[in-house]
């Protein structure tokens, strides 16, 4: 008991910072191998990029042992999990979405960061399947953001192939006489064309890299819409993309602008090969939507 | 001077006729200097009656030329001959010119509607069309429903309040509001069916009938008029308000920051540029005094229900400090029926509690200073969905989201009458 309360200490006082707008460092390295996935060096961050937090050591003390699955905490780590999943499952043909929590724990591991260990419930979207999952999550605190680490089981994830789909499509794709490009998926009304909802399901699975990399205790990343991507010419057997994602972080309520650049093909997978934040600018209007 | 008469007239008569019938539009590619300089030359043939789309620039720059139906032939011939390479662009002007007059007639906004019946539930309004259902249900409805006007926004837009009452005075009432966030749109879209929901079932459902027949209800539909304007022609993501920052070249505070109950707090931020920015000071908006001096005039609310997407929640006080409300247990529990029977209907599952445990920590909220002005039943709601559309949520789930919900304000609304304080 005495531990534990020195631990906590420990955590309030490490955690607790200035009462202030923090700025996102100037570069952001990552760890390539906590992710089996292909995912760049360096992000460059351009223009004003500022996290906007709150002083939150109150609710550190809060997000340790047995979790509330209702509250945040939880349900901020199993978004993770969602997104993590994603990156390394996800296809036009398979997109996950996180259903449940249904229970969760937490602890400090020293000073490197917090482990949580959960039980959710995850929707496989396009098949309209839920499924249980056993994940781990790790958020370092470091002095520099980094990224989440994830572990996860879920029973039966892969058991409906979307092999024979995502093939054709592929060929399809590459055999494109005109290269794809569309704009504001979904519309401002929730709209999509049903010739562009796999382009979407791609920009989707591509912007998880990000939303997965830049996930923290402190934010909660959903896509907001996929402003814009473009097919690239076929090169060494990969369709390549360039897309503009907008991403909604809960917590702070920004609407952050991304650019990727990634590959796919049925083999690889989704391979992001360059993202880039564009900078926070509040009087850059996005033309008028065209519905 | 006749025939220059005559000659005027066909020229116009064949001029207001024109078809690009057959016409086509070919992208030419000069592979070298020699026929960059032929190209150029195609200019001076004026019997072809060529429209360059895009003129000749340099070597390896594509020239894209429209070839009226009768020159097709020749300037193929010219170009092959040449060995210049080309492709076809449009094979049928007009055919492509008749596709595109016929969609965008078809986009084209239905006929207004007459009554609320023939208004359309299941897509998303503009401002001006929410503002005419309003005074079409006040004019239909008129022993039921009126208007108030509690101010006006920033930019002078007025802030509607439908009133439902069956008589009495300054009854103990129940508001409701959508919308304070702009881009919440599901919000608003389900505000125009709940009022249209009262007026039907006053007089058919007996829950509701008893409740109206000894309260009153309050709805704000458009509650950020200038954010909603802004979220239709600029930006489909704004929040905030519409009001520029002194010092700043941000616009807008979050109207669920600037409520005077734990006003600047941890939980909303300083700077202008943010989306949670609190503003120069408690009720700096125009939007949100309005309300305020409403609900302290009004005097005797008994619920007050704020709602908002998207997330899936239903949360009670306090967002701005971890203390509980001193009627947690009760909220809590009423939090609990309220999901119970939302999701009865389509399964959407709800999560629920007091709004700093479940989303985070925010201060200066609506219901934070709601609650401390005695209203107990406090609540705000997140609506559909859990981030898959997000804020963007397709127009077909309007109604669902609307049906569901409305079990949940009921199950609330219901205990307020039955629960008198």
């Amino acid at each position: 008991m005495g531990l534990r309360i020195i631990v906590v200490l420990a955590v309030l006082m490490g955690v607790t910072g200035s009462p202030t707008t923090t700025v996102r460092p100037e570069t952001t390295s990552v760890d390539t191998a906590a992710h089996p996935n292909s995912i760049p060096e360096m992000a460059e961050e351009t223009g004003q990029n500022e996290v906007f937090s709150e002083e939150e050591a109150a609710e550190d003390v809060m997000a340790t042992g047995e979790l509330n699955p209702n509250h945040y905490p939880a349900q901020r780590a199993a978004k993770v999990v969602q997104h993590y999943l994603t990156t390394r499952y996800g296809s036009p043909y398979r997109l996950f979405g996180l259903h449940r929590v249904h229970s969760g724990n937490a602890e400090d591991v020293g000073d490197s960061g917090r482990k949580y260990q959960l039980e959710i419930s995850v929707h496989e979207i396009i098949s309209n399947t839920t499924q249980k999952c056993s994940a781990e999550v790790f958020f370092p605190h470091g002095q520099k953001q980094e990224s989440p680490q994830v572990q996860a089981s879920c029973e039966e994830l892969l058991n409906i192939s979307t092999k024979a789909q995502e093939e054709a499509l592929y060929q399809q794709y590459k055999m494109n006489q005109t290269l794809l490009s569309a704009q504001n998926l979904p519309d401002s009304h929730g709209h999509i064309e049903p010739d562009m909802k796999l382009l979407w399901h791609l920009g989707i699975v591509a912007s998880s890299f990000i939303m997965l990399k830049e996930s923290s205790e402190n934010t909660l990343y959903n896509m907001a819409q996929v402003a814009n991507i473009t097919q690239l010419e076929t090169e060494k057997e990969q369709l390549k993309f360039n897309c503009h994602t907008l991403l909604h972080d809960m917590v702070s309520q920004e609407i952050l602008h991304w650019k990727l650049l990634f590959a796919w093909s049925p083999a690889e997978g989704v391979k992001v090969l360059q993202m880039e934040q564009l900078p926070h600018c509040q009087h850059c209007e996005k033309p008028p939507n065209t519905n | 001077m006749r025939g220059l008469l005559a000659f005027a007239v066909l020229l116009v008569a064949v001029i207001a006729k024109e078809s690009f019938e057959g016409h086509q539009v070919l992208r030419i590619i000069p592979k070298d200097d020699v026929q960059l300089s032929l190209i150029k030359e195609m200019e001076d043939m004026i019997h072809f009656e060529l429209d360059f789309w895009r003129d000749v620039t340099g070597v390896a720059t594509p020239v894209d030329v429209r070839v009226p139906f009768h020159s097709l032939q020749s300037v193929k011939i010219y170009l092959e001959t040449q060995d210049i390479e080309y492709s076809i662009m449009i094979e049928d002007l007009q055919v492509m010119l008749d596709e595109e007059q016929e969609q965008m007639v078809s986009v084209a906004r239905a006929p207004e509607p007459r009554n609320t019946d023939s208004f359309d539930y299941t897509n998303y309004h503009t401002i001006s069309e929410i503002y005419s259902f309003q005074d079409m249900l006040v004019a239909e409805n008129p022993n039921l429903v009126s208007k108030i006007v509690i101010g006006q926004s920033y930019e002078g837009r007025p802030l509607n309040v439908l009133k439902f009452s069956t008589g009495g005075t300054n009854r103990p009432a129940i508001w409701i509001d959508t919308g304070i966030h702009s881009r919440e749109w599901v919000t608003q879209a389900s505000g125009t069916w709940f009022a249209k929901k009262i007026v039907t079932d006053y007089g058919t459902d007996p829950a509701l009938t008893a409740i109206l027949n000894n309260m009153d209800i309050f709805l704000e539909i458009v509650t950020n008029p200038d954010g909603f304007y802004y979220t239709h022609n600029n930006n489909r993501m704004w929040r905030k308000t519409r009001k520029p920052n002194s010092g700043s070249s941000c616009v807008g505070v979050d109207p669920n920051r600037n409520w005077n109950t734990g006003f600047g707090l941890p939980g909303a931020s300083s700077n202008p540029c943010s989306e949670t920015y609190h503003g120069p000071k408690a009720e700096s908006e125009s939007e949100i005094k309005s309300i305020v001096d409403f609900v302290k005039s009004h005097g005797n609310m008994k619920a007050f229900i704020s709602i908002h997407s998207y997330s899936q929640m239903l949360m009670y006080p306090y967002g701005y400090t971890r203390t509980p409300a001193k009627d947690q247990a009760e909220l809590h529990s009423l939090a609990k029926k309220a999901i119970t029977d939302l999701a009865s209907l389509y399964g959407t599952r709800y999560t629920y509690g007091s709004l700093i445990d479940t989303i985070y920590q925010a201060s200066g909220i609506t219901i934070d200073w709601t609650y401390n002005q005695g209203i107990k039943y406090s609540y705000t709601f997140e609506l559909r969905d859990t981030g898959r559309y997000g804020f963007i949520l397709p127009a077909n789930q309007i109604i669902p989201t609307s049906q569901e919900t409305w079990l949940a304000l009921m199950a609330i609304m219901d205990h307020t009458y039955k629960n008198p304080y």
